[in-house]
């Protein structure tokens, strides 16, 4: 996965550079949430533009944590009922995560590379 | 012997018997000579001559603060003053698991204390998927010990001629699976059994279901097939575990699962809701109906383990 990780940055670096124009309303906040909800993120894949901030709020009465698989960006702290946590992707690639104490909980954030 | 009750409603879930879960006083179960047995309160004799008891409790969730249970520090507390008040004092108390809702310093602290009002000499605790939220488990073992030389927790000890075995299946968990020993735990019970006679009663203690009981809500352990294989060669099995908030009891072959009650609330019973969680919308006034502890009687010479689950209120 990192591995696949890296050759995606490396293709897409260059392109970053040159694109200029931004997708009107591609990191509206409405595309960039996740919810949690009866033991499922939803939706369970989300796509999202480079550079973009994804909010995952939980709505369970038990708490959650969202976890990384290869520890490609940073866990979330326990969250309880209605908190949130953020992360932010800078590069492209499809970043696959889990809740670590429920661990049939799986979604996937596919990040993808800035329209031209 | 095989206990099969297949639940018409949920015609996909073969290995499931659901029994007494909601009983309100208690149900008696007792293995003898590989073979269940159920009763009614009062209606065997063999509490009467145990020749040692010990409770179980389970699922504490120490920081809750919701329907159906706003205050699992009184609930908790209720649990341990009924033990208290009980003519025979249990040789030991374990609690298997989830003893706080979000692994805190301060929800330690509280359930440490609450714990320490049990008049028994020993009560050991291991742990849940709620105590180890965000370092796996480290803060748990500063508090209660037991990492042990592995670190994992997972220990053994022999009382009165019964071997008790507690694993710790909420730690490294994997994306998509359940619950988890690993092969260092695995490895680590092969040694363990590896010099204990075939009639040595086994009792097992757990978190998480040993058995698949509902995987879809991701009860059960994924590799626990292999630490059964491993006990597969002596007669009398018991597994005692928490997890799901409700009784479920299993036997497959010389083996019987045995799910606890919570302390703090119940969770549905399996698919008969969205999702697990506390079972919100209880009866005015019922929360004690659907709570409360496990007391386990072994026999000497019957091989017989007696199980009684019992309501707080």
């Amino acid at each position: 996965m990192f591995r696949r990780y890296l050759l995606l940055a490396a293709f897409a670096l260059p392109m970053v550079a040159g694109a200029a124009p931004r997708a009107p309303g591609a990191e509206a906040a409405a595309g960039s949430s996740i919810e949690i909800r009866n033991f499922h993120f939803m939706p369970a894949q989300l796509t999202v533009p480079v550079g973009a901030k994804v909010t995952w709020t939980n709505r369970d009465e038990e708490p959650h944590i969202v976890v990384s698989t290869g520890n490609q960006f940073p866990a979330s702290p326990g969250l309880d009922t209605g908190d949130h946590y953020q992360a932010t992707f800078t590069r492209p690639g499809t970043y696959t995560y889990f809740c670590s104490i429920h661990p049939q909980m799986v979604g996937t954030i596919v990040v993808s590379k800035p329209l031209r | 012997m095989n206990d099969r009750h297949d639940d018409e409603k949920i015609p996909d879930r073969r290995r499931f018997l659901e029994c007494m879960a909601w009983a309100g006083a208690g149900a008696l179960w007792m293995m003898k000579g590989g073979v269940a047995h159920a009763g009614m309160l009062g209606s065997g004799n063999a509490a009467a001559d145990a020749t040692f008891r010990f409770v179980q409790i389970s699922d504490s969730h120490i920081g809750f603060h919701q329907a159906p249970n706003p205050d699992p520090v009184a609930t908790l507390r209720e649990t341990i003053a009924r033990i208290n008040a009980q003519p025979q004092r249990p040789d030991f108390i374990v609690h298997t698991g989830d003893l706080t809702h979000l692994s805190k310093p301060e929800q330690f602290d509280t359930v440490k204390q609450i714990l320490g009002e049990a008049k028994v000499d020993q009560v050991f605790c291991i742990p849940g998927e709620h105590d180890v939220i965000g370092d796996n488990g480290k803060a748990y073992f500063a508090h209660f010990g037991g990492g042990g030389v592995s670190g994992g927790g997972w220990h053994s000890f022999d009382h009165h001629g019964v071997h008790f075995i507690s694993l710790v299946n909420v730690l490294n968990l994997q994306a998509g699976g359940l619950g988890f020993l690993g092969t260092e735990q695995l490895a680590w019970l092969q040694q363990d059994v590896a010099g204990l006679s075939a009639s040595t009663p086994i009792v097992v203690f757990a978190h998480m279901p040993m058995w698949s009981l509902y995987p879809q809500w991701g009860w059960g352990t994924q590799d626990s097939a292999q630490a059964l294989a491993l006990l597969k060669r002596f007669g009398s099995v018991t597994v005692l575990n928490g997890h799901i908030h409700q009784i479920q009891r299993q036997v497959e072959g010389q083996v019987t699962f045995y799910t606890a009650r919570s302390t703090a609330y119940p969770q549905p019973a399996p698919g008969r809701a969205p999702a697990p969680g506390p079972l919100k919308d209880l009866p005015a006034g019922q929360l004690h109906k659907y709570i409360g502890s496990r007391d386990v009687r072994h026999v000497r010479g019957s091989q017989a383990i007696a199980v009684t689950d019992i309501a707080l209120g």
